[in-house]
């Protein structure tokens, strides 16, 4: 099991042959992700890398080849039409990778994907990978094993991080999900917290915030009333100094809120082990008798 | 990206909004010749990107022109929280009845954005929320209907008893609303919005901080970016298409992906030193990027260390090598330099550092470790 994506899942890729789409669409093929169309616009017959259909609208990609989930590779202009097309084309998932899309964009886009009982993974993410099933997005499947934990995260590179730190020491994972460093997302830690702790081949969690918003704080109040598998969080920004954009357009310590001060101590309260630098997670789950 | 005070007033006059007459200047005699003109009396404000500008100084009233002149010639040039002042705002003294404060911020929590007003105008609204909650009201809008005209009403009744003021309040918080969209803002607030003692309401302050990911759809937006209020070295990374942020250690980062750039900031704090930079060369396998963020970190000269952390996915870890060659042999480097890869492509990266006469470790925290090492021991 896993959450959110697995070998049932059928892969839309929107903006296929961009530079990011086509690089992306190869890796996620190799890995044995079910990529059974792709959508640009001007496209549609063209088959790419002698395999995958391209079409020029997703409504005609879904009707074809009922893809039940889609990847937005977009320029970040396109990239909430691009979701809003995806929506109307009937699909379930969609995971935006696109980087740089207006927080106002996004503000209209998640009531009309609530409405419709879509979910969206991002924007400004690597994706999710549910390791030896299904990869849809950009984290590199090379770093990851099949196993235990399940890792949740705002960011992309420090995720490859500790995913690296967690496969060396023989933990692997269910499901890896990149939610995205945007201040406003389509996924939160909390909707992954509860598909993690419903997901029996879920054993622990690995949580990893940043400074900006109040996303964790929630998130610990969340863990310590409904998630009884053991959490291990870490927040990047403790050195962040306050009213600086630190990289992602969320990472803001606004006034004295939002702080990795604030977010640890909720974490401590809700029982949550912090991690003082990603080495730590192997020792903190080995602590909670996480078995690899 | 923050515009100043005189930008974000000038773009609420264009939505209506009633604000005193002024103009901006960037000199002594400027600021002369606009105070005579709005009659003598007048307020000369520094135009800087920072908060509590009064507290350091940064406002002032004159009296009548000559002092307005005398005014600017103190305020132009000063430094407030680090930024230099290149211009100051002269706008007519006003009689104030009463100060509130209107707002739109984007809340992340309820994914809207959110109407904030008080009758406790004039000072920070933080302090307001966290001293006298109660004084504060909020309104989620739905972006896709704006701002209704009974929600602005319902609003105006929390600031105001007497109707005309209510509707005039109701009008400018519909305007502002306004305003923040076609900006494309994070924040966009009047503080303080204040009645006159003949009932007349105006905006005497205003503040707009731009969503920087709405710049490329708004060139008359972007066009208001002021590069001489910001530190020059933040400037160049941006024209690279880096992010970077000036801190005061010596230890030099240059990382891929702003969170793992914020972990090794971290990392370095727990080994005892101090980062110099965040730097997040992003996800691109550019290096000419990379030969770009080695001279803005060497340019620094509290640095005393310079630490690569580079997690190859998307960023190739051969291209990262290929730009710290190609940057080191333009410049020669005068602080040691140690080097992490690990992913795509490390074993390639390796190679042609070796060559280079470099070393390459695996291993995050022995990196940063001995970073933090080399930046004491050069103390």
């Amino acid at each position: 099991m896993s959450i959110f994506i697995d070998r049932a899942t059928r892969l839309v890729v929107q903006g296929i042959t961009g530079r990011d789409g086509s690089f992306h669409t190869k890796q996620m093929l190799e890995y044995g992700t079910q990529v059974v169309a792709g959508v640009t616009p001007g496209k549609g017959g063209h088959t790419f890398d002698g395999k995958v259909p391209v079409f020029d609208t997703m409504a005609e990609a879904v009707a074809a080849t009922g893809a039940t989930a889609s990847v937005v590779y977009v320029p970040a202009r396109f990239a909430a039409d691009a979701v809003y097309e995806a929506a109307d084309a009937g699909i379930r998932l969609v995971v935006c990778i696109s980087e740089g899309v207006p927080v106002l964009d996004m503000t209209r886009v998640m009531p009309y994907l609530r409405e419709r009982e879509i979910r969206l993974i991002g924007p400004n993410c690597p994706g999710a990978i549910s390791p030896g099933r299904c990869k849809v997005g950009i984290i590199p499947g090379s770093i990851c094993r099949e196993g235990p934990v399940g890792v949740v995260s705002r960011s992309g590179t420090l995720t490859y991080e500790v995913i690296h730190q967690l496969t060396r020491a023989g933990y692997g994972q269910s499901s890896c999900i990149g939610i995205g460093g945007d201040p406003i997302i389509g996924t939160n830690f909390i909707d992954c917290l509860a598909a993690f702790q419903a997901d029996p081949d879920t054993q622990a969690i690995v949580m990893i915030g940043e400074i900006g918003g109040t996303d964790e704080q929630q998130a610990a109040e969340y863990a310590a009333a409904h998630v009884t598998k053991p959490v291990v969080g870490f927040i990047a920004g403790q050195t962040a100094p306050p009213g600086r954009r630190m990289g992602h357009a969320g990472a803001i310590i606004s006034g004295a809120s939002g702080t990795a001060a604030e977010k640890m101590t909720a974490f401590t309260r809700a029982g949550i082990a912090v991690m003082k630098r990603p080495a730590d997670v192997v020792a903190l789950l080995k602590e909670r008798r996480v078995a690899a | 990206m923050n515009l100043h005070e005189y930008q974000a007033r000038a773009l609420l006059q264009a939505a209506g909004i009633p604000v005193p007459d002024g103009d901006v200047a960037a000199t002594p005699a400027e600021a002369e010749a606009i105070a005579k003109r709005l009659g003598g009396r007048v307020v000369v404000k520094a135009q800087v990107h920072a908060g509590g500008r009064g507290k350091a100084g940064g406002v002032k009233l004159a009296k009548d022109a000559a002092e307005a002149r005398a005014h600017a010639g103190t305020i132009l040039g000063m430094t407030i929280k680090g930024l230099t002042v290149e211009k100051v705002l002269v706008v007519p003294t006003a009689d104030i009845a009463s100060e509130s404060y209107v707002g739109v911020i984007l809340d992340r929590a309820s994914q809207r954005p959110v109407l904030m007003v008080s009758p406790a105008g004039g000072i920070d609204i933080e302090e307001v929320a966290a001293k006298t909650p109660e004084r504060i009201m909020k309104l989620g809008v739905d972006p896709r209907y704006g701002l209704l005209p009974h929600q602005a009403m319902q609003l105006g009744f929390f600031l105001y008893d007497a109707l005309p003021q209510v509707r005039a309040v109701a009008a400018i918080m519909r305007q502002l609303y306004d305003a923040f969209v076609r900006a494309g803002g994070s924040l966009a607030e009047i503080n303080p919005l204040i009645t006159t003692p003949d009932g007349t309401v105006l905006a005497l302050d205003a503040k707009i901080v731009v969503d920087d990911n709405e710049l490329d759809r708004r060139p008359g937006i972007a066009a208001l970016r002021d590069t001489a209020s910001e530190n020059p070295a933040e400037v160049k990374a941006r024209e690279a298409g880096l992010t970077f942020i000036k801190l005061d250690g010596s230890v030099g980062c240059c990382v891929n992906g702003a969170g793992l750039a914020m972990a090794t900031m971290d990392l370095v704090k727990y080994y005892g030193g101090d980062p110099a930079n965040f730097l997040d060369i992003g996800g691109s396998s550019n290096p000419e990027k990379v030969v770009a963020a080695l001279e803005i970190i060497t340019a620094d000269p509290r640095v005393k260390a310079i630490l690569f952390n580079i997690f190859g996915g998307i960023t190739r870890c051969d291209d990262v090598a290929n730009g710290i060659v190609t940057a080191t042999g333009r410049t020669k480097l005068t602080v040691p330099i140690v080097i992490r890869l690990t992913g795509t492509n490390d074993e390639l990266a390796v190679q042609i550092l070796e060559r280079a006469g470099f070393s390459a470790l695996t291993d995050m925290d022995e990196a940063v470790k001995r970073a933090v090492e080399l930046a004491g021991r050069a103390a």
